[in-house]
């Protein structure tokens, strides 16, 4: 494979609601923070790798962005592939250090489509749906991943208690990050009384919507020793894809998580039960569920009553996204999956504080796009 | 008051206008590949199975049943705020596709996975494009 792959610096921004940022200060804080927290400079940086922007689109956000910091990387992409893009830039950096074609890759993501959008966001993620076949009838993205969750309920694999439980668990989880969007404590009724969205999902089983941005950067790993902080090795990274419209997907019980997950741990040469902590991609408590089923990470119908067992938290058998995910933490478009890597990263680096997962030595970040369409795992571990 | 949009409505193209052209005339029309003999939905240019490019068009007997569903509560825009809540729905026809549509003539309460349906076509004001939906079959 050539040349190894680390994570040498992360950042993520406050998120919530920001009226004095802009896509590109966001970008720019993110960008800024990490090259900090891998000691590096912005003439360092040989890569960039950029997402997507609602609020403010671009079509070159690695050459805005590029423009906007005084960067002139050899490698400049962008990646839109719906939430999982955090994942895919990880992936595509690991790949050009591999290759040898750059040393350090600045992968970066954020938007502020809370303060910057206003109620145009929910019409605007509508608009994913396809033209012809979806947006006729009215389809919102909850109510296209509810149709998987009501699969799961009719089988009686899920239920209401089950969902409330992920919720709980990530709001206790966000409290304890200094820059979470949201921390007032919920509880199981609060959750169950919530108004409903799109059944059998729920008000409090929806993800934020929050200014933010985070960074990443990746680096060939002879640099590591040169590097402030410990490293943090990429393992393994695997990728699914199945469909783009929920109409289209071959299943709605399993989804190409499967193939991510499982690839990403046989490259990594572990198992399942080798993963210390899990940062899954999150925007419905559903999600969550389904995904850590579908992953294998829990038999059928397990994985519900697991986070009503408490297995989910900081101090469980398995925490499961720690810094309180989309769903508490914060859900910055393409940042929303970028904030479980940098999560991830913490947690190996033993950076967490309140949050931290005792000995984590290997974790999974998940990032997915679409409704439940594409996947990117990734296994990381300490250096 | 300000004044609604009309809901968003399918802008037929090169492949798909035997399907919306079938709709306005009441049948439900979906490709068949004669290489492969699976049927697929939406048409495409070639078979998303086989990658055959012989494709008929057929007529659909219009039954099935809800693969899932869901009801919605909150619209995702303003020209749907006045329906809700309404079902969204998956559905198994039975030549063997799946399309999406709203389940209509009913109360959302009694839509359950497994339901078997039939294919209506609904007008809206404003437009000579009809839309396919179902609603309950009745024995």
């Amino acid at each position: 494979m050539g040349n190894k792959a680390i994570i040498s610096g992360v950042h993520d921004t406050q998120v919530g609601a920001l009226p004095d940022s802009t896509c590109m200060s966001l970008h720019t804080e993110a960008s800024l923070g990490a090259l900090a927290d891998a000691g590096l400079k912005v003439s360092d940086i040989d890569g960039l790798l950029t997402a997507y922007s609602f609020a403010s689109p671009q079509l070159m956000l690695g050459g805005v962005l590029g423009e906007y910091i005084g960067l002139r990387p050899k490698v400049n992409a962008s990646i839109a592939m719906g939430g999982m893009t955090g994942g895919l830039l990880v992936r595509h950096a690991a790949a050009l250090v591999q290759a040898g074609i750059c040393r350090h890759v600045l992968c970066v993501t954020g938007d502020n489509r809370l303060t910057g959008m206003g109620d145009k966001v929910q019409a605007a993620l509508a608009d994913v749906g396809h033209p012809q076949y979806e947006q006729p009838y009215g389809m919102s993205v909850p109510a296209a991943f509810a149709m998987a969750a009501q699969v799961y309920f009719h089988e009686g694999w899920l239920n209401g208690d089950h969902l409330a439980a992920v919720a709980v668990n990530q709001r206790a989880n966000a409290a304890l990050h200094p820059q979470s969007h949201m921390k007032k404590p919920i509880t199981m009724d609060d959750v169950r009384k919530s108004k409903v969205i799109a059944s059998p999902l729920r008000m409090l089983d929806c993800c934020l919507v929050s200014d933010g941005g985070a960074a990443v950067i990746v680096s060939a790993a002879e640099t590591a020793r040169d590097r402030p902080k410990r490293a943090v090795e990429l393992l393994g990274i695997g990728e699914g894809h199945t469909h783009e419209h929920i109409f289209a997907a071959p299943s709605l019980v399993d989804f190409g998580c499967k193939e991510s997950a499982t690839d990403a741990l046989a490259q990594a040469g572990l198992k399942h039960k080798d993963v210390d902590c899990a940062h899954i991609y999150d925007c419905f408590t559903s999600t969550l569920l389904i995904t850590l089923e579908s992953m294998g990470f829990y038999g059928r119908g397990e994985a519900g009553p697991a986070a009503l067992a408490g297995e989910f938290a900081i101090g469980g058998r398995f925490p499961v996204n720690t810094n309180g995910g989309l769903l508490s933490y914060g859900s910055s478009g393409a940042a929303g999956g970028m904030f479980h890597v940098v999560e991830a990263v913490r947690q190996l680096r033993g950076e967490c504080g309140p949050r931290q997962v005792k000995d984590a030595e290997v974790a999974l970040a998940h990032t997915l796009g679409g409704i439940f369409s594409g996947h990117c795992s990734i296994i990381m571990g300490r250096a | 008051m300000a004044e609604v949009q009309a809901k968003p409505m399918p802008v037929p193209d090169a492949i798909s206008r035997p399907y919306w052209e079938g709709a306005n005339q009441g049948i439900f029309a979906f490709q068949r590949c004669r290489d492969c003999g699976k049927a697929q939905f939406y048409s495409r240019s070639a078979c998303v199975h086989c990658h055959g490019s012989d494709l008929e068009w057929q007529v659909a007997a219009g039954t099935g049943r809800v693969a899932s569903f869901s009801v919605i509560h909150r619209a995702p825009i303003a020209s749907f705020m006045a329906d809700t809540p309404y079902v969204l729905a998956l559905i198994d026809m039975n030549e063997g596709f799946r399309f999406m549509c709203n389940v209509l003539r009913c109360d959302p309460a009694t839509v359950k996975i497994g339901m078997r349906v039939r294919v209506c076509f609904e007008a809206r004001p404003g437009t000579e494009q009809k839309i396919p939906q179902v609603e309950p079959a009745t024995a």
